[in-house]
């Protein structure tokens, strides 16, 4: 499933034989891009819209305006929400795929026949509802929860600590926990396609095993880790149940600042600026990433 | 040596992966309504009272519902744009894919609460419809890129031969190209449908009043007293994904042999 999704993009698409009558290959097509424009792009043009009308009177009335946009990049709480999102998902993403990677590692090359059984006993626990397993760190992480009432029954401590629940730091480990399949797998993928009589003759060429892990494996993994840390990457920047369930007013994200405009505050002209700026970023940030991350496989050949 | 440390490293990931989800079901057992230890004793009250809570089992079957709807229609789009992309030279399909890959790089809030301006300005009512057309936003792009892998490594002079020896078009699709595309089909429904399924923030902005089962149990959250009951949905969810699960994988295993043997590095 995973193994697919993954080539099924970063590959490209090898189109096969030509074929005659191209007019039915656009009415093949046609359906989904229909689709598409209904729920993608006339959704969007429509939030593009609204971010440009002020606040205050009728919506789509009053001529356009760039205040939101101002709004949102001139105050300072907007900001700082901005970037710690942006820091607590580069945490999260470091952290997922730098402890996905060994684990995908053992998987690729010393599971053996079991190869099976240990990709089947990673994938179970994401089948858990998501609300669950990021409320199930609330029971670990809280006031109450499993550390605190562990450590009072030892001795260790004699009031719960409050440090562990509420903070950037649960967050992070929460969403660590969370997404932690969608870098072993892409991992594993890449680890897999890789030509094992190359390794075989770094060995015989001298090299040991670290140097050999440094110049063949790793490498050749990059696409892999690449494709784990944008698919762990964007949709943390933009999640909302983890910060909202155990990251408290100092863990707060990108995601629960647009909610509330269209919730509470009722403020729908902000709110869509602000989920347009964030898509921006994160675009232009993950568009960044990858070209680094290409230009840096291009170096190291 | 070397292998003894990753096996360790594997087995303390796996206890990482395992551990917060276990107390779901543990604590779905657990006498006391309230989640904190000590234990207080066994109890099965709150499958007892599962069975009872009518407003949890509708959420249930809006999800699946909306579940079973969002696969089929979003494989079927994805089946019939892989099949545009991959066998036909058209203009224009880099573009194509990238418009129908973007949902995977904008967050779910974006993608929900602009549906919702959508819909509320053509003042189209919130319903579990709407719902569907979130997810298949979602998850048409999943559906694609499960196909498009699928459709590349089919050989399509199969389907020529089956022509050449006198099948018609309909025949050939069900005897050649069906059979060669289902086990693509099959990871691609269940791809989409558990991406639905288990889908909470699109569904919450687009669900109006018919909740679906991660919207209601967002809703319940905040009542302490109502935590068990959800625990024990939770964890008999998770045992119907395994016995699903381990049930497929069987049966992949039992259809398709191996393809490439695994050799140890």
């Amino acid at each position: 499933m995973g193994k697919s999704l993954i080539s099924g993009f970063s590959g490209g698409v090898q189109v096969a034989k030509a074929e005659d009558g191209n007019d039915a290959g656009y009415l093949l097509l046609s359906p989904t891009l229909a689709v598409m424009a209904l729920t993608l792009a006339a959704p969007l043009a429509l939030l593009f819209l609204y971010s440009l009308t002020r606040t205050t009177g009728p919506v789509l009335e009053g001529g356009a305006t760039l205040a939101q946009y101002a709004e949102v990049l001139g105050r300072e709480g907007y900001r700082a929400l901005f970037w710690r999102s942006l820091d607590i998902s580069a945490v999260v993403t470091l952290a997922t795929v730098a402890l996905a990677y060994p684990m995908a590692y053992f998987v690729a090359f010393h599971a053996g026949r079991r190869k099976f059984l240990w990709l089947i006993a990673l994938t179970i626990p994401f089948w858990t509802s998501y609300l669950l397993r990021v409320f199930a760190w609330k029971i670990i992480l809280g006031y109450g929860g499993v550390i605190n009432s562990a450590l009072i029954s030892i001795g260790l401590i004699s009031a719960p600590l409050e440090f562990l629940l509420y903070n950037p730091f649960s967050v992070v480990v929460t969403l660590t926990h969370a997404w932690a399949a969608f870098a072993i797998l892409p991992i594993y993928v890449s680890l897999e396609k890789i030509d094992r009589s190359l390794l075989e003759a770094a060995t015989d060429l001298g090299d040991g095993p670290l140097r050999r892990f440094l110049r063949i494996t790793l490498p050749l993994s990059m696409p892999g880790v690449i494709g784990a840390a944008l698919l762990v990457f964007v949709p943390t920047t933009g999640d909302y149940v983890t910060p909202t369930l155990v990251g408290g007013p100092q863990g707060a994200m990108i995601a629960n600042i647009i909610s509330v405009q269209f919730d509470r505050v009722g403020n729908w002209p902000l709110g869509a600026a602000l989920a347009l700026a964030s898509m921006a970023v994160v675009g232009v940030l993950a568009m960044l990433f990858v070209a680094a991350a290409r230009a840096a496989a291009k170096a190291a050949r | 040596m070397r292998n003894r440390g990753l096996l360790v490293y594997a087995a303390a990931y796996l206890a990482f992966l395992y551990l917060p989800v276990l107390f779901l079901p543990l604590f779905s057992f657990n006498a006391s309504q309230y989640i904190a230890f000590p234990l207080t004793g066994f109890t099965t009250q709150w499958y007892t009272a599962l069975f009872a809570d009518t407003a949890m089992l509708q959420a249930l079957s809006n999800s699946l519902k909306v579940g079973v709807v969002t696969a089929i229609l979003s494989t079927l789009l994805g089946l019939l744009a892989a099949k545009a992309v991959t066998q036909y030279r058209l203009k224009g399909t880099g573009t194509a894919l990238g418009f129908i890959g973007l949902p995977l790089f904008i967050p779910d809030v974006v993608l929900g609460i602009a549906l919702l301006l959508l819909l509320a300005a053509i003042g189209f009512p919130l319903s579990l419809a709407t719902v569907v057309l979130g997810h298949l936003c979602l998850c048409t792009p999943f559906a694609l890129a499960v196909l498009i892998a699928r459709f590349e490594g089919f050989d399509r002079s199969l389907e020529e031969a089956s022509a050449d020896l006198g099948e018609n078009g309909w025949m050939t699709f069900w005897r050649v190209t069906f059979p060669l595309m289902l086990p693509g089909i099959t990871a691609s429904l269940l791809l989409t449908f558990i991406t639905s399924f288990d889908e909470f923030l699109i569904a919450y902005f687009l669900s109006g009043t018919d909740a679906t089962l991660p919207v209601f149990f967002w809703s319940q959250l905040r009542f302490p007293a109502r935590l068990p009951v959800v625990l024990a949905l939770g964890a008999l969810i998770l045992l119907a994904s395994v016995v699903l699960v381990v049930l497929a994988e069987v049966v992949r295993n039992r259809g398709v042999a191996p393809d490439k043997k695994t050799i140890g590095a």
